[in-house]
């Protein structure tokens, strides 16, 4: 009997071993090619180069540039909006409207990227007044924006959930106003804040769907928020889509700028977040 | 019951005169806090039912009952916490000084402030120091003067008897010292923001014997100027700290009297049955 089970043990941790290795095998073989692939393509003339689909010298360097610009401006469109909702949510919402504002978080984030792109192309792109109409790095920049939202909505209230309900009630036995004491709150859950707002800002910069529609990509650098602009993930598309060996490779330098980009920035604030930190 | 008890329990003309000898508290004392027709529920669950009496300054007083007999509920309602619980409703008032906290005008902010609070398990804020958790109260009120910050931390953490064993470590975490130390801490957050009232809800459950003797000693010369109103499983703790004994059993206050009287001599069966250890 007692051998039996044993065995059943072995079989199911060699089984859970195999789901191991079988899910982290598409991680790994990615990271491996884009290195691989991408490393070949890295010399200087690659990074001082904006984007061309001629000749053999094009480059990042607008790419760069513009997906610096379009994040910035998407952060600073969804990350006040996202943490403030989720702080309503998670601090303030009655049930019944905190409900109904995290319903709305969850369905604005299964929403398919390319249907954000649309709204906003059908909108800004096409429907706004003369010298702002068109296809825009302002337009890329809000399109992103409303995907971050919900985002960081939804990791913001998650983060402060965890924050144990007796620091909330030592602050109000203190007679701390509840704008003080959420700040109290904030500070506890700083690193969850933070690492979703890292998450959003990571997961918006890999979009290609909307910016199709609305930055639409550029062979020069940035010319004023609207006029069109390249972005790293447009660089990709339009390279890898060339059929031009050259052109293919620097889509695959391009990709692993992306990575070790997306990489780094998780470690630096891993490592800030680790600190304590207080706002009062 | 007894005339005493009569009297603190129906709520009527509340000049009492201490009758025991009370070595530690010099000061004059009168009806403080004052319970009247107190109703209370979650949700459709009533907690209390009908509670009046009457505490006194300057004394501290003893809840005692078995779990769920709504002495908890109690203290959370003088203070105005319990409202904070979704869901949560009351009747009846309760007056401070004689003047009704759940007045239309009154801000449960005030009634905090003066209405200080230590709960079950100690809640310091962990990512502040044990400096700043003292001042919390005053620095998340708005208060800057470090200078004044600082002899508040240490005027009440001498207070709270905990001022030698932290003084050289001020700037370490809440969250860094022993439970009964961070207790103790609690109790000096609370101190430090000269409350009238200091309600302890079963603040030894969580701590060992050395660090519960801590506290008593502590709580029996806290009320030279505080009032002190401690909920308690341990009938021996109410007996050793405790001037007057409360003793509620599912939601309503069965008998309430000097602490001597009614350990001695109690007037209900139902009390003499609980304090016997035949029930609860």
């Amino acid at each position: 009997m007692n051998a039996r089970r044993k065995l059943v043990d072995r079989f199911w941790i060699a089984f859970t071993l195999v789901a191991l290795v079988l899910a982290l095998a598409p991680l790994a073989s990615i990271i491996y090619y884009v290195t691989v692939k991408g490393l070949a393509a890295l010399n200087i003339s690659f990074f001082t180069h904006n984007f061309s689909q001629v000749g053999t010298e094009g480059g990042i360097a607008n790419a760069l540039q513009g997906t610096f610009l379009v994040v910035l401006l998407a952060s600073a469109i969804g990350v006040p909006t996202g943490v403030l909702s989720g702080v309503y949510v998670a601090e303030y919402g009655s049930k019944r409207y905190g409900e109904i504002v995290r319903f709305l978080a969850d369905v604005l984030v299964g929403i398919p990227s390319i249907v954000t792109g649309i709204l906003i192309y059908s909108t800004l792109v096409l429907s706004l007044p003369a010298p702002f109409r068109g296809y825009t790095a302002f337009a890329g920049g809000v399109a992103l924006g409303f995907m971050e939202i919900p985002i960081v909505s939804n990791t913001t209230s998650e983060a402060l959930r965890t924050v144990p309900n007796s620091l909330r009630e030592a602050s109000a036995a203190l007679g701390v106003r509840k704008w003080r004491a959420t700040l109290v709150i904030m500070a506890n859950a700083l690193s969850g804040v933070t690492t979703g707002i890292l998450l959003a800002t990571a997961r918006i910069a890999g979009e290609t769907a909307p910016l199709l529609l609305t930055a639409l990509g550029s062979t020069r650098g940035f010319q004023g928020w609207f006029q069109a602009m390249e972005t790293m993930t447009l660089f990709i598309f339009q390279n890898a889509t060339s059929g031009t060996p050259f052109l293919v490779e620097q889509a695959w330098g391009a990709s692993f700028i992306l990575l070790i980009t997306v990489l780094g920035i998780n470690i630096i604030v891993r490592i800030v977040t680790r600190r304590r930190t207080t706002f009062v | 019951m007894s005339s005493e008890a009569e009297r603190l329990a129906a709520g009527k003309d509340g000049v009492a005169v201490s009758q025991e000898p009370d070595t530690t508290s010099v000061a004059k004392t009168k009806t403080l806090v004052e319970v009247q027709g107190l109703n209370a529920w979650y949700g459709p669950q009533q907690i209390l039912s009908g509670v009046s009496m009457q505490f006194s300054s300057n004394r501290v007083t003893a809840i005692i009952g078995p779990s769920g007999c709504g002495k908890s509920t109690l203290v959370r309602c003088i203070n105005r916490l319990h409202e904070l619980v979704p869901n949560a409703k009351l009747t009846g008032s309760i007056l401070l000084d004689g003047a009704d906290i759940y007045g239309p005008q009154v801000d449960p902010v005030d009634v905090r402030r003066r209405i200080g609070m230590v709960f079950q398990k100690p809640n310091p804020f962990p990512n502040m120091s044990i400096r700043d958790n003292v001042v919390a109260g005053l620095k998340l009120a708005g208060v800057r003067d470090k200078k004044k910050l600082d002899e508040v931390a240490k005027s009440a953490l001498q207070k709270a008897f905990l001022w030698d064993e932290v003084k050289d470590k001020l700037s370490n975490s809440g969250a860094s010292i022993s439970g009964g130390q961070q207790q103790r801490l609690c109790i000096a957050r609370a101190l430090a923001v000269e409350p009238e009232v200091l309600l302890m809800d079963e603040p030894c459950s969580a701590l060992d014997p050395t660090a519960t003797a801590k506290i008593e000693d502590l709580v029996i010369t806290l009320k030279r100027n505080y009032t002190v109103i401690i909920v308690t499983h341990n009938m021996q703790q109410a007996s050793r700290v405790a001037d007057y004994t409360a003793f509620m059993y599912l939601g309503k206050l069965i008998e309430y009297d000097e602490t001597a009287s009614m350990f001695e001599t109690p007037k209900e069966a139902l009390t003499e049955r609980y304090i016997t250890g035949k029930f609860g």
